[in-house]
């Protein structure tokens, strides 16, 4: 059986806290897909641009488990194409600040062997500070 | 004296800002009158019975209402109430939503404060009304029709059959416009050219119509019944009457240069018949192109052409002529693509727009295809519309249906061809529409969802690739295309805002021209006697242009046929025992319409009714219908009513022509403006005299706006130095008592200055803050202060 999507009033909140923090009004979004396709990550992504502004629409916070928020590489190419003037890399760093306050640690420094910190390039580190640490 | 008063609720619009209840409490304490209702929508059948009883069954003789602003309802109401016998200028319309609920929006309790003044001034002025007759002025039977597409050839075929007089004005050398270039139209797949063509044909043979091609409109001044209209006649080269289209010119003819009508496709010679359908059928010879005229350098055509129509000594010749009503049929462009640089029209010439692709096929049709159209097309929806990149937020209506039916062609033309159209939302709201794009998918064409991201091209072997989502599976394309087309979106022409310019006639937000009302004035504007249709107003396709410009000229016959029109019995009078005779009015006139025997007199069916002879008159003994000295006083009066200890009132005379309506539209806007003001309808703001402003300081004004036409499009052109003249006079007397000259000012407008309005009420009404409050000192005896009018 094909999946049933629940639509009520309480997706609005997931919704309207994205759209809160990432200034953009999601609504807006057409779906024409101009993201998707102009992106360069999109054969990296596990669900489109488009999809991602799709769920967030339809207050689907199951997109907060989808790699494409941590692909999007705030390169602005859908921004500056998007035919609603949408900034979706807003919407992708709202949805992993959503992640990034709930301040889990995902890797311990302390617990990396001195040999791999030697090898580790510096941008990598700090990429993974920020990424997987509260 | 029995007054009624009527205040709307106009569903909420008024009642959601303004205490309607208390408008009408406010009402019920005024002296004379003796009925007040409120009611939801006075302007409905209720409504207006409601009136109506209280005129057979309360014995009313003057009507007052509360409504919306006079240039919606006025006439309606006018009906009603002549329609239970009453004058119908017994009635007083209280403007109490466009200037008052909606720039007040955010303040309601002044807002209900001014609504009640805005009543008490009405009901002031009501008090005063005479039961006048209606009047009307001679129209007489010509129109000009501005663009030669198929709008203007349908709106010049109607007025002419209807025996009315057309000029016809086309800035290109042939009428046709864009329906010329198409192939077939959608959806029943007509032969365009075949279907036009007749059409073209019927146009010079009219004998109502005179066709001014390869023409341009340089200057349109007057008003409805008398708009003078300048023409430029561009030079041809070729006699229209004696060119027999031979073509031996072209043979001989050694310059190649693209050819506009094939969109740049195919060439032409400098010397040229425009398109093989071209209305006049005549040769014309492109000055820019050819080797040279002065001196002349080449001569080629000239000794070839047998009927000899050619005079290289051709110049532009100026025509002016007189006409009635005005229908503008200017058009759109196709949006430039090279504008949207994603899709590189630039960079290939396998990316095409949609009206190449019209050529193409009516060529290949022909058995003379003009270039290979290949095996894989790709057809990319809204370029140019639906896209804030490129600032247009609207959608073109047509490029849906006519990818539909290019794409169709080419399937059906050969089968094996793969035929994809990418759109983002497929819009087939016509009549056939959805059937058409049903036999478009059974053919084979392909729809895919998805707005195309970019176009990219291989120089080597001329495939295009292009990426795209298929929003529907959420994967990515990537695919290679013999041909890309895409389907370019319309924007208001060169043509239609040039003409925008030299009407004044508003545009909406997409720059397309605004009509007067969405719903109910679809093709009327503000300007009375212009009419807009097709294109010009918004992108539409075939059938709806068809029937826009039928509505136009049927709208133009309306105000046309009867040979006169209904005007206010605004006409000036003079009081015979205050005139002296002593002439001083009579060249004020510029119509002519003031004559002294013994006293002045003035001839009614001269007199326009601007009022701006009555401040020539030393005493006092010249006055205006429906707008007398003594009503204004008495509104004047009434506006300062509400006025508190240390507030400041500011009275704007409004024209009626244009500031008046421009203060709607400023308030349909919803833009705010300072709520102490007060606006009066005035025929043209010269009929403000020295002292009427005097009176209005010495009764509470701090501050005078005189709002008038733009002397260019102003039915009283002469008006302005009238107000220049009172405006430096009042000044005068002004700073004789010490009050700031600056409190009175004036500007000219045209309807669409809102924001200029707004800043020149809100500028006076911040200096006269700035200023205080006038004293009751300065104020005493003001009015009887001598001005002196300076030539």
């Amino acid at each position: 059986m094909a999946n049933r999507l629940m639509i009520s009033t309480g997706n609005e909140e997931f919704l309207e806290r994205i759209s809160e923090m990432s200034g953009q009004i999601i609504t807006l979004c057409e779906q024409c897909g101009v993201c998707s396709g102009s992106c360069p990550m999109v054969s990296e992504m596990d669900i489109t641009p488009s999809q991602m502004m799709r769920m967030v629409q339809l207050g689907q916070s199951e997109v907060l488990r989808a790699k494409t928020i941590w692909l999007c590489a705030s390169c602005f190419t859908c921004t500056v194409r998007c035919p609603r003037g949408l900034d979706l890399s807003k919407v992708a760093e709202a949805l992993r600040q959503v992640i990034l306050r709930q301040a889990v640690d995902h890797i311990d420094i302390k617990a990396l062997p001195r040999d791999e910190l030697v090898e580790l390039p510096q941008i990598a580190l700090v990429a993974g500070m920020r990424k997987f640490t509260g | 004296m029995r007054i009624g008063v009527y205040v709307c609720h106009c569903g909420g619009n008024i009642s959601d800002t303004v205490d309607v209840q208390a408008v009408a409490s406010f009402a019920e304490n005024q002296p004379d009158v003796v009925l007040v209702r409120d009611y939801s929508h006075m302007c409905s059948e209720v409504g207006q019975k409601m009136i109506w009883d209280g005129i057979t069954d309360h014995k009313l003789d003057r009507v007052v209402i509360a409504a919306c602003s006079p240039q919606f309802h006025e006439n309606t109401f006018m009906a009603t109430v002549e329609k239970a016998g009453l004058s119908p200028y017994v009635l007083e319309i209280a403007n109490i939503r466009e200037q008052c609920a909606w720039p007040h929006f955010d303040l309601p309790e002044a807002a209900t404060e001014k609504a009640k003044d805005l009543v008490g001034m009405s009901i002031a002025k009501a008090r005063l009304d005479e039961a006048l007759a209606k009047r009307t002025m001679p129209i007489g039977k010509r129109v000009l029709v501005v663009g030669g597409g198929i709008a203007g050839i349908q709106a010049s075929l109607d007025l002419a059959d209807a025996g009315f007089k057309v000029y016809l004005v086309e800035k290109e050398p042939t009428i046709g416009g864009k329906m010329a270039k198409l192939s077939r139209t959608f959806p029943t797949e007509d032969c365009a050219a075949c279907i036009l063509s007749p059409k073209m044909a019927d146009v010079p043979a009219n004998p109502n119509i005179e066709l001014l091609t390869f023409t341009e409109i340089e200057e349109i001044t007057g008003y409805l019944g008398n708009y003078e209209v300048t023409v430029v006649k561009k030079p041809r080269y070729v006699d229209t009457e004696k060119c027999t289209a031979c073509g031996k010119c072209t043979e001989v003819c050694p310059v190649v240069v693209p050819n506009e009508y094939e969109e740049g496709l195919t060439s032409r010679k400098a010397i040229y018949l425009p398109s093989p359908i071209a209305v006049p059928h005549s040769f014309i010879l492109d000055d820019q192109a050819c080797l040279g005229l002065f001196p002349m350098a080449c001569e080629r055509c000239s000794e070839v052409c047998e009927p000899n129509a050619i005079n290289y000594d051709d110049t532009p010749e100026r025509v002016k002529f007189t006409v009635d009503t005005i229908i503008v049929a200017t058009g759109f462009d196709i949006f430039d693509a090279r504008g949207k640089k994603v899709y590189g029209i630039e960079h290939s010439r396998n990316v095409i727009t949609a009206l190449d692709m019209e050529r193409l096929i009516v060529h290949a049709s022909e058995g003379k295809p003009l270039r290979p159209i290949g095996k894989r097309i790709a057809f990319i929806q809204c370029v140019g519309s639906r896209d804030e990149q490129v600032g247009n937020e609207h959608c073109s209506r047509i490029c849906c249906m006519y990818a539909t039916k290019l794409s169709q062609l080419l399937k059906r033309s050969d089968p094996s061809r793969d035929v994809y159209v990418f759109y983002t939302d497929l819009r087939a709201y016509g009549k056939g529409f959805e059937e058409y794009y049903k036999r478009a998918q059974r053919t084979g064409v392909k729809f895919i969802r998805g707005r195309v991201a970019e176009v990219n091209s291989s120089s080597s072997d001329g495939k295009v690739t292009l990426k795209v989502e298929d929003t529907l599976t959420r994967q990515i394309i990537e695919a290679d295309f013999d041909l890309v087309v895409l389907s370019v979106g319309l924007l208001p022409g060169e043509g239609t805002k040039q003409i925008a310019r030299i009407l004044k006639l508003a545009e909406s937000p997409d720059g397309f021209l605004q009509e007067a009302h969405p719903k109910f004035r679809p093709v009327d504007t503000l300007a009375d006697g212009v009419f807009i249709c097709g294109c010009a107003q918004g992108p539409k396709d075939i059938p709806d242009t068809v029937a826009q410009a039928s509505a136009a000229s049927s709208r133009a016959i309306r105000l046309m046929n009867k040979g006169e029109y209904d005007i206010a019995p605004v006409i000036a009078f003079v009081h015979d025992d205050l005139c002296n005779g002593c002439g001083e009015c009579i060249g004020h006139c510029p119509f002519g319409a003031l004559v002294l025997t013994q006293t002045a007199s003035v001839n009614e069916a001269v007199c326009r009714g601007c009022g701006s002879c009555i401040s020539s008159c030393p005493t006092d003994a010249l006055d205006l219908h429906c707008y007398t000295n003594e009503q204004l006083l008495a509104v004047v009066r009434a506006s300062m009513d509400s006025k508190q200890e240390g507030e400041i009132r500011i009275l704007v005379f409004a024209d009626d022509q244009t500031t008046y309506r421009l203060a709607d539209n400023v308030g349909t806007g919803k833009l705010s403006y300072s709520s102490q003001t007060r606006i009066i309808r005035v025929p043209s703001g010269a009929r403000v005299t020295p002292k009427l402003m005097l009176q209005a300081f010495e009764l509470g004004a701090d501050g005078i706006f005189i709002g008038e036409s733009e002397e260019k499009s102003s039915p009283y052109p002469h008006s302005v130095a009238t107000i220049k003249k009172n405006v430096a006079a009042v000044r005068d007397a002004l700073s004789k008592r010490n009050i700031e000259p600056e409190r009175i000012r004036y500007a000219e407008f045209v309807t669409v200055m809102l924001g200029a309005f707004v800043n020149q009420l809100n500028g006076l009404c911040d200096f006269a803050r700035s200023c205080g409050p006038i004293s009751a000192d300065q104020r005493r005896g003001l009015a009887h202060d001598q001005v002196e009018l300076k030539q």
